[in-house]
């Protein structure tokens, strides 16, 4: 039988994999799916944001309450991460070695969790000034959208501590290559998504 | 007691008051002692129904085989069978509902029997239980067993997720029925518009049912849907294209986009409602900025498509049935291909018409009014689709034609009606009223009852190798049209005539006649439901007369017909290739129906799964404990679903091999009974000499 040499979206599985990737196809569409799904869950959340970002109802506002500066290093660092992640992804195409592998998945790992100290930071500062969910329709809807973005890093986060985890019990098996691969579009489809937060949440709500 | 400190308290706000018989012990006046009554019977049924099946499982030792071979099992075709057992089970309770509104109703005149807190329970239970664990086990499982046979699949793409979808759906239905049980359920209709049902206006723990029990039956359904959508993209036989897929794995196909599209919107607006009644959040409170008709946006965002979901398997039930019993390949294909993904499209963009007077704009109001009539084009086409196949057919007038034939009848005028309230100026009279509700009867009870209950028997003897008693099937299906037309009918004119939806009493007698006419058609169909039941026994007591094991029972025309009744786990021994349309009514005609395949191979299927049964039963504890407030509960199966899904994660070897020469052994008797079988003419299907073969010498009717 012979198989075409990328038949589904995503990273090839290498010339020695032939029949797994169909097996892989499946998944890895599926995986596309769902983050399809998840887009739309995000894009209602988005509306949710903009419909209530002017219910502000006497309490601080977005100008009061939002910090560029930390803003920025978020991203800095979730963009890096994401680069990092190609580098793990690279290193799984290529074979190199599982170390490599290993070691770029950590510094993403590493990436992500400095991620969220900071926007947890943010969060407490946020709190400090009377910013608090249940202050406003605003404030409601800013602390539904930024931090589900931030307990999906946080799965996120989860997710590749486990995938370290398998590759550790059984070296880098065809799953635990399928959940890389998977893990990897997660993570840049959460950079996108931040990219949105960052433009239509802070960016606009600065300018 | 404030949320932090009912969260302190180890039981949270579970007490003695919560039991449905409390109020009539401490308070017994005569309102109180009739709905405390009811209340309890209902509550006993749960419980002894469901102490009465552990029971006999236990009595006949059936645990084990249960286990291994049904809960934890990922074959689609078992998977399939659970679902549409939920959503019998749940129909039952659903439709005493229903008869107990239209009695309450036809007394309604002085006050009736019920207190309208009781009232208000019953239609929302009613309805989030006909939607959400009726209609959508239903059709979730007539696809899970069907759409993967159709396209010459072993098993859908993701065979675990599958059964995890599955027990979440059951564990939203356990949810609803435990609030029989214990506290009371919301009492805000379906939809649950707050502000009505924020933490100040209701307080207590029924919206918070109904929230926990949708989210769940949301995530399932989103799973479903993304699991259908792929295996049908991914999985299909050689030579099966997309233009030569049955209608209803088409259908299957659509209305898993939808559910991938659209119930997003429903977990959007379930989980900030939750914020707001949990967390104080101020989505859609009056106070603080919160804004209601976000809630209105986002639910009827899912509830339009949701109502496509609804349908669109029925159509495809319909399209393949009518198209079998009439003897003739399904007229007008392409057509009705077009005409599902133009329902598809529309469906996303009517939403805001169920809520036309809630406020915007008059052109606003129109644009939605125009799409909202244009979906009715669509429909039409497949209308007339049904009509010119049944045309010059020679049409057998079986259980499911006679769905079929009601169907069309009803559902054109359940979309008339539906064109009417599409217009928003006539909507602004009759909206909130009966009228309404007897519209979207008249589209879901014909439009997707009928043809899941045609759908079951059309598959019944695939799915269990006999038949189903003929005679009774009839007299069911009668008393389901005219239960139904006896029922809903007199509603249009109470709508007319001002009659409020959700009324729990009245002052106006010149409704009365009417509303009794209605509750005769409600014990009607009632009747229909206790003759499937007794159907369903006696089908099984003569099932020796009625075996139809060579697979064949209807003269069948797509691939699921091919194969054994019931089919093995493996579906095909031997993957089919297609090539074209109808398939196997291709292969009869070419003689080649049952062909001899020179080798076996090893088929690779999954393993059983613990995961589905483990991550439903976390399912539920974590939103008994969500709804009841009991923190520990809360944490306890928050951290056990999060260690599942790890744990699973590090899961290997989840295939097992069926070898080769089982394969073949089992096939080989099949084909032999086949031999042995005598073709049965298409006039003389219902006769016990129905063996499941189809006579060949079929002539095609030109179409
Ligand atoms: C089979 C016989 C059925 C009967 C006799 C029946 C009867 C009723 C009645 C009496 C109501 C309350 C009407 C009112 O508000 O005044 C109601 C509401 C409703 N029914 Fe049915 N029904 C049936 C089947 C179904 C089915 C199959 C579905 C959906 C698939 C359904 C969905 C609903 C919904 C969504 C509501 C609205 C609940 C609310 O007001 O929030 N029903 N039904
Ligand atoms: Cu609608």
């Amino acid at each position: 039988m012979s198989h075409e040499v990328i038949k589904h979206p995503g990273l090839n599985l290498g010339a020695a994999h032939g029949p797994q990737h169909d097996a892989s196809e499946a998944l890895m569409f599926g995986f596309w799916i769902f983050l399809m799904s998840d887009a739309i869950l995000f894009g209602l959340v988005f509306a949710s944001y903009v419909t209530l970002v002017n219910a502000t109802a006497g309490g601080p506002e977005p100008h009061a309450l939002y910090d560029i500066k930390s803003v920025f290093i978020e991203t800095l660092l979730l963009l890096a991460s994401s680069f990092t992640f190609g580098m793990a992804s690279l290193a799984l195409k290529y074979q190199h070695s599982t170390a490599r592998l290993i070691g770029w998945l950590m510094v993403t790992l590493v990436l992500g969790v400095t991620f969220l100290d900071f926007e947890l930071h943010d969060f407490v500062s946020m709190f400090a000034k009377d910013g608090v969910p249940s202050r406003s329709g605003f404030l409601s809807a800013f602390f539904d959208l930024v931090p589900l973005h931030g307990l999906h890093v946080a799965g996120g986060c989860i997710w590749l501590i486990c995938l370290v985890g398998q590759i550790a019990k059984y070296g880098v098996d065809t799953q635990a290559k399928h959940g890389v691969m998977r893990l990897a579009l997660f993570w840049h489809f959460l950079d996108i998504v931040w990219i949105a937060i960052y433009s239509v949440v802070y960016l606009a709500g600065l300018a | 007691m404030s949320f932090a400190e009912q969260f302190q308290h180890p039981l949270g706000r579970l007490s003695l008051e919560s039991l449905p018989f409390w109020q009539m012990l401490n308070d017994p006046t005569r309102g109180n002692v009739i709905n405390g009554v009811i209340g309890t019977a209902a509550a006993l049924m749960v419980v002894i129904g469901t102490l009465v099946t552990i029971a006999m499982i236990t009595k006949y030792r059936k645990w084990s085989v249960l286990w291994s071979q049904w809960l934890t099992s990922p074959d689609h075709k078992k998977i399939g069978i659970m679902y549409v057992v939920l959503a019998l089970v749940m129909l039952i309770r659903a439709l005493m509902e229903a008869l107990l509104m239209r009695a309450q109703q036809a007394f309604g005149l002085e006050g009736g029997f019920l207190s309208p807190d009781h009232f208000a329970q019953l239609f929302s239970t009613h309805g989030t239980i006909m939607i959400f664990f009726v209609a959508m086990p239903f059709l979730t499982g007539i696809i899970n067993y069907v759409m993967p046979l159709q396209i010459g699949a072993r098993d859908v793409s993701f065979p675990v997720l599958n059964s995890i979808s599955f027990w979440l759906t059951a564990a939203g239905a356990a949810l609803v029925m435990i609030s029989l049980c214990i506290g009371k359920f919301s009492t805000g209709g379906w939809f649950g518009y707050p502000p009505y049902t924020e933490a100040s206006f209701s307080p207590g723990v029924g919206p918070d049912y109904w929230i926990w029990a949708l989210t769940l039956a949301s995530l399932a359904s989103t799973f479903s849907g993304i699991n259908f959508a792929v295996t049908i993209y991914k999985k299909r036989a050689p030579g099966m294209k997309l233009m030569v897929m049955p209608l209803f794995t088409w259908t299957a196909l659509c209305t898993s986009i939808i559910m991938i599209f659209a119930m997003p919107p429903l977990t959007v607006a379930m989980a900030q409602l939750a914020l707001d009644r949990y967390l104080g959040f101020h989505f859609f409170t009056n106070e603080l900025g919160g804004n209601m008709m976000n809630f209105a946006n986002l639910f009827w965002l899912f509830g339009h498509p949701e109502v496509y979901i609804l349908v669109l398997p029925s159509f495809g039930v319909y399209s393949e049935l009518i198209s079998t019993f009439s003897g003739k390949s399904l007229f007008g294909y392409r057509s009705m291909v077009i005409a599902t993904m133009a329902i598809v499209a529309l469906s996303f963009a009517v939403w805001m018409h169920h809520f036309f007077t809630m406020g915007q704009s008059a052109n606003i109001n129109a644009v939605f009014g125009i799409a909202s009539m244009l979906i009715g084009i669509p429909t039409g086409v497949k209308i007339y689709d049904w009509m010119w196949t049944i045309f010059r057919g020679r049409v057998r007038f079986t259980v499911p034609m006679i769905y079929s034939i009601g169907f069309i009848y009803l559902f054109v005028l359940g979309g008339i009606t539906g064109i009417l309230l599409a217009s928003p100026t006539i909507d602004y009279q009759v909206h909130n009223t009966v009228f309404l509700v007897a519209h979207f009867h008249n589209v879901a009870i014909p439009g997707a009852l009928f043809g899941l209950l045609a759908g079951y028997h059309f598959w019944f003897p695939k799915a269990f190798g006999f038949r189903l008693n003929e005679r009774m099937g009839k007299v069911s299906a009668f008393c389901w049209i005219f239960g139904f037309m006896l029922a809903f009918f007199p509603l249009y004119a109470l709508g007319l005539m001002g009659l409020p939806r959700r009324s729990v009493a009245y002052t106006e007698p010149s409704y009365v006649p009417l509303e009794i006419a209605a509750f005769l058609g409600a014990i009607l169909l009632t009747v229909a439901l206790v003759t499937l039941v007794v159907q369903l026994w006696v089908s099984i007591k003569q099932r020796d007369k009625n075996r139809v094991f060579a697979g064949d029972p209807w003269d069948g025309r797509s691939l699921e017909w091919s194969v054994s009744a019931p089919p093995p786990e493996y579906n095909f021994a031997v993957i089919p290739v297609v090539t074209g349309r109808d398939a196997f009514t291709l292969a009869k005609e070419g003689g080649k129906a049952y062909p001899l395949p020179e080798s076996y191979t090893d088929i690779e299927m999954p393993k059983n799964s613990v995961m589905g049964p483990v991550l439903g039963a976390i399912g539920f504890a974590l939103a008994f404990g969500l709804v009841w407030h009991i923190l520990w509960m809360v944490i306890l199966f928050f951290v056990a679903a999060v260690v599942t899904m790890i744990v699973y994660g590090f899961a290997r070897d989840t295939t097992r091999i069926v070898p080769a020469q089982q394969v073949q052994q089992e096939h080989r008797r099949w084909l032999d009974a086949v031999a042995a079988a005598t073709g049965i003419s298409r006039a003389d299907e219902y006769q016990s000499a129905n063996q499941g073969l189809a006579e060949m010498t079929i002539h095609e009717v030109p179409a």
